[in-house]
């Protein structure tokens, strides 16, 4: 059951990531990208890791892509092709996106093959074994982390006014 | 036995969608019937006695309206919008505890669907994603009033999410869990959170209209300055969807207000009573259910009582006055634990 629902949620975010970048019309991009969000949060739901499941649902599908609709119905962007670029940048950007992949397949050919406990017998997705990690070994990252997010949040507010 | 449990969760959740959408079916009739009261007319009275058949009247009529699909509108996304409005709308019901567990042959069966100990998260992610509906289906009418009302949709949505989101993090600061069924366990007898958490429950109780879109927050479906808002292309049963998840969304958030602040199923001097454990849990659900209906009237009475907002009056209500006041809620409530413990 739990092996089937795994292929079933990969096929369909491996899927849905796949559109996101061929689909010309970007209210078609903004909601595949959506749709390989709650893929991967029931990747998080079979791996025991709830409050990741939900928090990754609660910001990115309920707050970043909501966001990214929003901008796509204000903008009305509905044509086909609105975003032709010249051919120096879709170079340039085939360059640039070749070379974060071999960064990314090199990366993961050094590291070690984990094997993976089984999750439902590891705590460690539940929001108080989370808690407990951050609020004890890594209370300054964490802290720092938020200091960040408060100075965006200022400085969004700063650029919006532009009085 | 997981052959077993897996059939009694499936029967609980025919149960509770068979049960929300009834009662979705007649709140309609409810608030027509309020909505007289308070009008001093009479409200629907013709079809079966006291007008009780209305419901099934208007389900036939939405049936049988003529299916409309605009000229250049994007068919798919145009169906999703109402689809999934519609199946947002009851996925809540879920993780609500509709009454306690009852003992049959020494099994015990828990009236919750799933007891997820992220329970509130889960609620909150689910009202998150519940403006796609709005947004996709006002954008793929391709009209400008419903992409006005989508807008005026998302925007108030996500506005008053924060609110929410904060006035609930005083609750769970004071309980300590986020599993919905714990939170309520902990209010049995009198104890409700309601009398810890005044100022939260009213953000909560004001950004619960807000989430659901009614009155004096509906702008938009506003129909003197929007026509019909994100739904104005729509006709035939695509449109009862959406005005139907209006209904189990007041139902579902009534729910949620009854177990966050008033003690769900528990009621007071439940234990001095002298029944069963099943009896005992079958008016705990009866208790609930009242409460339910006591929060669906109060949507109702608001909704006929005050007028619509405007739309920067909206924005401010959300952004400086209630934010600050559940931040301020918070604060206070972590004060006051840190003292007393």
């Amino acid at each position: 059951m739990k092996v089937y629902l795994f292929y079933f949620l990969c096929i369909l975010a491996l899927y849905s990531a796949f559109m996101v970048v061929i689909s010309k019309k970007p209210i078609h991009t903004v909601l595949y990208l959506t749709l390989a969000m709650f893929c991967l949060g029931g990747h998080y739901v079979l791996l025991n890791a709830q409050f990741l499941a939900v928090v990754h649902i609660i910001v990115y599908a309920g707050a970043i892509m909501v966001l990214f609709l929003f901008t796509v119905m204000l903008l009305n962007l509905n044509k086909e092709g609105e975003f032709q670029k010249p051919a120096l940048v879709q170079v340039a950007a085939m360059a640039a996106g070749g070379i974060l992949m071999i960064t990314l397949v090199g990366v993961l050919k050094q590291t070690d093959v984990v094997m993976a406990k089984d999750p439902t017998m590891t705590q460690i997705g539940l929001v108080s074994s989370l808690a407990k990690v951050l609020y004890h070994e890594y209370l300054l990252p964490f802290e720092v982390s938020s200091v960040l997010f408060l100075s965006a949040m200022v400085g969004a507010v700063l650029l919006g006014k532009k009085d | 036995m997981e052959y077993q449990f897996i059939l009694y969760k499936a029967t609980l959740s025919i149960a509770i969608l068979t049960v929300s959408l009834l009662i979705a079916m007649y709140s309609t009739l409810a608030e027509r019937k309020l909505a007289a009261f308070f009008q001093d007319r009479l409200g629907p009275d013709r079809a079966g006695p006291f007008g009780l058949l209305q419901p099934l009247a208007d389900g036939i009529k939405l049936f049988y309206k003529e299916e409309f699909m605009p000229a250049s509108a994007n068919k798919f996304l145009y169906i999703l919008g109402p689809s999934l409005t519609m199946l947002v709308a009851l996925l809540t019901s879920a993780v609500i505890p509709w009454g306690n567990s009852l003992i049959i042959n020494g099994h015990e069966f828990s009236l919750q669907v799933a007891d997820i100990n992220i329970g509130i998260l889960y609620v909150f992610a689910v009202v998150s994603v519940g403006v796609y509906g709005i947004m996709i289906g006002g954008w793929a009418s391709n009209n400008k009033y419903a992409l006005l009302g989508a807008i005026r949709a998302a925007s108030q949505m996500i506005s008053y999410e924060l609110a929410m989101g904060l006035s609930i993090i005083a609750v769970v600061m004071m309980s300590g869990t986020l599993s919905i069924q714990k939170i309520v366990d902990q209010q049995a007898g009198f104890n409700w959170n309601v009398w810890y958490q005044p100022l939260g429950f009213v953000i909560f109780l004001v950004c619960a209209l807000a989430e659901t879109n009614r009155a004096p927050f509906d702008l938009p479906e506003c129909e003197t300055e929007l026509v019909g808002g994100y739904h104005t292309e729509y006709s035939s049963m695509k449109l009862g969807f959406y005005l139907f998840a209006e209904y189990i969304n007041m139902f579902i958030s009534a729910a949620i207000i009854s177990c966050l602040y008033f003690g769900g199923y528990h009621f007071p001097f439940e234990s001095m009573l002298p029944v069963s454990h099943n009896i005992l849990t079958i008016i705990g659900v009866l208790i609930l259910f009242l409460k339910i209906t006591f929060f669906g009237f109060v949507f109702m009475w608001i909704r006929w009582t005050l007028p619509r907002f405007r739309y920067d009056q909206l924005m401010k209500l959300g952004w400086k006055k209630l934010i600050p006041l559940a931040i301020f809620n918070m604060v206070i409530t972590g004060f006051v634990i840190r003292l007393l413990h």
